[in-house]
């Protein structure tokens, strides 16, 4: 399978938040202002292309080697739980106004269903070490996609008049819910992936 | 037993190699604070209640140190906070008189009847959304006592009659109480103020009159009473412009008096 194939089907047709319903929480927490989304989009794709890399070295020269496959759900949250505090220390170090503006949603990343959905699928479609990493890049760059396309929104519905029952959180499902179906449009453009 | 030890040994390695790799990205990213940004924080009430304008004391703190912010921002600690930290950065600075919170309604239950029964969760806000209040007036106080959660201080209880009642001795001005308000009916206004129109009924005059005894009816004849642009009809509701020249006894008193509803309220 080319890689091109692998970047459009995970950031377009099997988009992590709209077609596989993970990471909602961020998805909806974060979503609030387009720079802080890009800011979480990004730091999501480095933890993800970090994390496919990494759980590929485990999966292929550790665990399968000395026959411990079971152990592959641990590693993982341990690797992406390491790899969060990681990126919290630099984006306090270099990016500290992103890092006050992720707030909690930066370290809720550890327990970001999309990351460790990502390094399972991947490792259950048994890619080769170049092809996960693309996968994970691509999840996160999907990730990003559909934080920004809500946050842009989201940004646009502060002028609109929403009726008062569905103001806040009931608007913003029903767009999640909207823009999810907009993006089965694309099912079917590849098959498998 | 072979598989538990080699998992063990397995486990513990990715383990320690990940902690290692953490161990020097801590090293090379650590972010050396101002240590005077805790010794402010020490000084801060630390009820993280957002009255300065930052999130919480910690952020407030680092705005201090960071972007000179004044220091007389934090209500709760007043001037004894202001003089501790200007003592701490060696300036000083004017403590300044935090606002204090005020209930504008008066809708007691011997005043405004209700439609119904309300049976639901206890809270202001979840009747406010769910039902729309049992009062026959929709922008009078409901009486469940958000605001009093909301209070830190423990200055606001709910009186016999219904309505939050504020001491103003406690009151730090910090507006947690004006912000859980579903309907807005706590303001957080000057400390000197004396004039009030506790009501926020923007019904018509009559309705609102049905709606309440002592709804503002919007009959305008504060307004013609009041010294030029200092009160005005907006939305069937008498609005205060300028508080300063109404706190003057003569008018005050002359403008309470004239009321035919006894919205407005003059005094301490």
């Amino acid at each position: 399978m080319s890689l091109l194939i692998i970047i459009i089907a995970t950031v377009l047709v099997n988009n992590f938040v709209l077609s596989y319903f993970l990471g909602i929480c961020p998805f909806l927490g974060v979503s609030g202002k387009a720079s802080s989304a890009i800011g979480m989009g990004f730091a999501v794709t480095f933890v993800m292309t970090l994390t496919a890399a990494i759980t590929w070295l485990i999966k292929y020269k550790v665990l399968l080697p000395f026959h411990l496959p079971f152990l592959e759900y641990v590693s993982f949250i341990l690797v992406i739980a390491s790899l969060v505090q990681f990126v919290e220390m630099f984006l306090k170090k270099s990016v500290p106004g992103l890092y006050r503006a992720l707030g909690i949603y930066l370290p809720l990343i550890t327990t970001n269903c999309a990351i460790l959905g990502m390094a399972l699928l991947g490792s259950l479609r048994h890619y080769n070490f170049i092809e996960n990493l693309v996968f994970g890049f691509g999840a996160g760059i999907g990730f990003t996609l559909a934080l920004v396309i809500m946050a842009g929104i989201r940004e646009e519905l502060e002028f609109a008049d929403v009726p008062k029952p569905l103001q806040g959180a009931g608007i913003t499902l029903i767009l999640a819910g909207l823009l999810a179906l907009a993006f089965m449009g694309f099912s079917g453009m590849i098959s498998g992936g | 037993m072979n598989t538990i030890a080699i998992s063990l040994i397995g486990m513990g390695a990715i383990g320690l190699v990940m902690s290692l790799f953490l161990l020097i990205a801590y090293k090379k990213l650590r972010v050396q604070e101002d240590p005077r940004i805790d010794q402010i924080e020490e000084i801060l009430p630390g009820a993280n209640c957002g009255a300065c304008g930052y999130p919480g004391c910690r952020q407030y703190a680092e705005a201090i140190i960071k972007e000179n912010a004044p220091i007389n921002l934090c209500t709760v600690g007043g001037a004894e906070v202001t003089a501790a930290i200007g003592k701490l950065l060696g300036i000083e600075a004017e403590a300044i008189t935090p606002p204090v919170a005020v209930v504008m309604c008066q809708g007691d239950k011997s005043v405004a009847p209700r439609r119904a029964n309300y049976h639901g969760a206890s809270s202001c806000r979840i009747e406010h959304f769910t039902t729309n209040g049992d009062k026959l007036c929709t922008y009078g106080c409901l009486g469940l006592g958000d605001c009093v959660e909301a209070c830190q201080f423990d200055a606001i209880y709910m009186g016999d009659n219904g309505l939050p009642v504020i001491i103003e001795e406690k009151c730090t001005g910090c507006g947690l109480c004006a912000e859980a308000c579903p309907r807005d009916i706590i303001e957080m206004v000057s400390r000197d103020q004396k004039l009030f129109v506790l009501c926020k009924n923007k019904d018509r005059g009559a309705l609102a009159r049905k709606y309440c005894k002592v709804a503002c009816i919007a009959c305008g004849i504060c307004v013609k009473n009041a010294p030029q642009g200092t009160m005005e009809m907006k939305d069937n509701l008498a609005i205060i412009l300028d508080y300063k020249p109404l706190n003057d006894p003569e008018i005050g008193n002359l403008l309470q008096e004239k009321c035919p509803t006894n919205a407005i309220v003059y005094g301490e």
